[in-house]
């Protein structure tokens, strides 16, 4: 019970023991766990009155796995391909950013050129995320071909995993202190290849996307989050970016970003429109930083290895293509880790989109939802169980 | 929607992107990480294999000279190829895996 109050109450909505007054006169819709605009099950139960959204209570705990529990049983080594299977669209970017936690408790230095190919690999995934993303947003609000087009362009990206990795979908190239794979001249020809092809798909649908009216129709003044209460409620990535906010954890620097001259897009609509113009540019935008990378790229090793067991504790951040994720590693001096804290960026994203919601008519539920990217299966991390 | 009108008419003329599979192969990309075997004549036993895997799917049993794997257990990393000091583990394009039961395959030494 505690858990729901918490979320209700940081989305400005009302407690559990306020709707049962409530019910009296609005009625209650149950949308999901099993739902056909969703892709992954959560509850979302509507107070509505008509037509009209008066309040809503998420409920998370469909799809809970134990991978928390999982990291503190497993050998820390191993523990790369575990966080790997937190999220299947962004698994390379948690194992990274899960080795970045060891490298800096355990003081290895990754090597100059192990940091670009993994600031390679992270766009790569942004940008299949993104482009999947672009597609399932536009079947949300019924523009199939678009959604079919989008879909048949993304294989390309994950041929290309194929190609270069072994796998289309998880790279597993992630080693503590550097990188298990290389990318050497003759593979830099086929991502700069591939990648140019696509490139011209992608930029084909820039006019369809920044002025096409009937997407403009469905969008536009459709979940708006002012940029005060973007920053109160936490919301991360593109959803607190449409809003108006620079907030990037790529402007940390960490990785390789930092010699990228990398810049955040910013869009200032607070609506679910420019959320998906910020994924849209972010897509455009992965092109540019992969040739970059690629062609700065230095010569040298690529592994460096480490010798000791993690002891002490840490706090990692990275940018997930949904937002900020954030690791806290906690080691004993032995090969098994004390604690493994995993925050995806759907988790922060929930207490915005329950404020987003409210106002809103039901048939605009699909398109609010979905303008955050939820990625159900990532977040969960609690299970709330009843005691009888 | 009419600009994107040229792609949906050539779509109307060009094959479909998808392939239909049971009926038509796939050619496998090299480079895909797919099923596992031993060659048994190589393998001293080290149990680095089972060390690094990750899913705990190989079980080394060097007195009785045998190497029991689990692949509906195996991620396919290839960890277990790049760590083998004797290139006993043998990796191929076959990702075609999928069975009725989930066996293990036993693999021993001849003597």
């Amino acid at each position: 019970m505690k858990h729901f109050v918490k979320l209700t109450v940081v989305g400005g909505a009302i407690g559990m023991s306020e709707i049962s007054n409530k019910t009296k006169k609005y009625s209650v819709l149950p949308f999901g766990p099993q739902h056909p605009v969703l892709p992954e099950p959560v509850h979302l139960k509507f107070l509505v009155d008509e037509e009209k959204i008066v309040d809503v209570l998420p409920n998370l705990g469909y799809v809970h796995r134990g991978i928390e529990r999982g990291c503190e049983l497993n050998d820390y080594k191993r523990n790369i391909y575990l966080t790997e299977r937190v999220c299947g669209i962004c698994n390379f970017i948690h194992g990274a950013t899960y080795s970045a936690g060891i490298e800096k408790i355990t003081d290895t230095e990754v090597p100059i050129r192990a940091k670009y190919l993994r600031s390679i690999w992270s766009e790569l995934q942004r940008l299949q995320s993104h482009l999947l993303w672009l597609g399932l947003f536009a079947d949300a609000i019924g523009f199939e071909s678009l959604f079919m087009q989008i879909w048949r362009d993304r294989e390309m990206v994950l041929s290309l995993n194929e190609k270069t990795n072994g796998h289309r979908i998880h790279l597993e190239t992630n080693l503590i202190g550097g990188a298990r794979k290389d990318i050497d001249e003759s593979l830099a020809k086929v991502y700069k290849e591939d990648l140019s092809v696509l490139r011209k798909k992608v930029e084909a649908l820039t006019p369809v996307f920044h002025k096409d009216p009937g997407i403009k129709q469905k969008c536009e003044g459709k979940g708006i989050l002012p940029k005060s209460k973007a920053r109160f409620l936490g919301a991360v990535g593109p959803v607190i970016r449409g809003s108006g906010l620079k907030e990037d954890i790529r402007m940390t620097g960490y990785e390789a970003y930092g010699q990228l001259d990398f810049e955040p897009i910013v869009y200032n609509g607070e609506d679910a429109y420019s959320r998906m113009l910020v994924r849209f540019d972010e897509t455009l935008q992965a092109f540019d930083l992969i040739d970059k990378a690629l062609k700065q790229m230095p010569e040298g090793p690529i592994l460096n290895k480490n010798t000791k067991f993690p002891e002490g504790s840490t706090v990692v951040r990275s940018e997930q293509p949904r937002g900020e994720l954030f690791y806290y590693l906690e080691g004993n001096g032995t090969n098994k880790l004390d604690r493994c804290k995993i925050r995806t960026p759907t988790a922060a994203n929930i207490p915005p989109l329950v404020n987003m919601l409210i106002g809103y008519e039901v048939p605009d539920i699909p398109t609010i939802v979905h303008s955050i990217d939820p990625c159900i299966s990532c977040t969960e991390r609690i299970v709330y169980l009843k005691e009888k | 929607m009419p600009k994107m009108l040229k792609e949906v008419l050539k779509n109307l003329i060009s094959p479909p992107a998808t392939v239909n599979y049971p009926f038509v192969k796939p050619t496998p990309v090299p480079g895909t990480r797919g099923a596992l075997t031993w060659d048994m004549s190589k393998c001293d036993q080290c149990q680095d294999c089972e060390r690094v895997c990750p899913s705990v799917a190989i079980k080394v049993y060097p007195e009785e000279k045998k190497v029991e794997y689990q692949p509906f257990k195996c991620l396919f990393c290839y960890l277990c190829i790049d760590n083998c000091m004797q290139n006993a583990i043998v990796g191929s394009d076959n990702f075609k895996t999928a069975d009725y039961e989930k066996k293990t395959e036993v693999y021993e030494t001849k003597q």
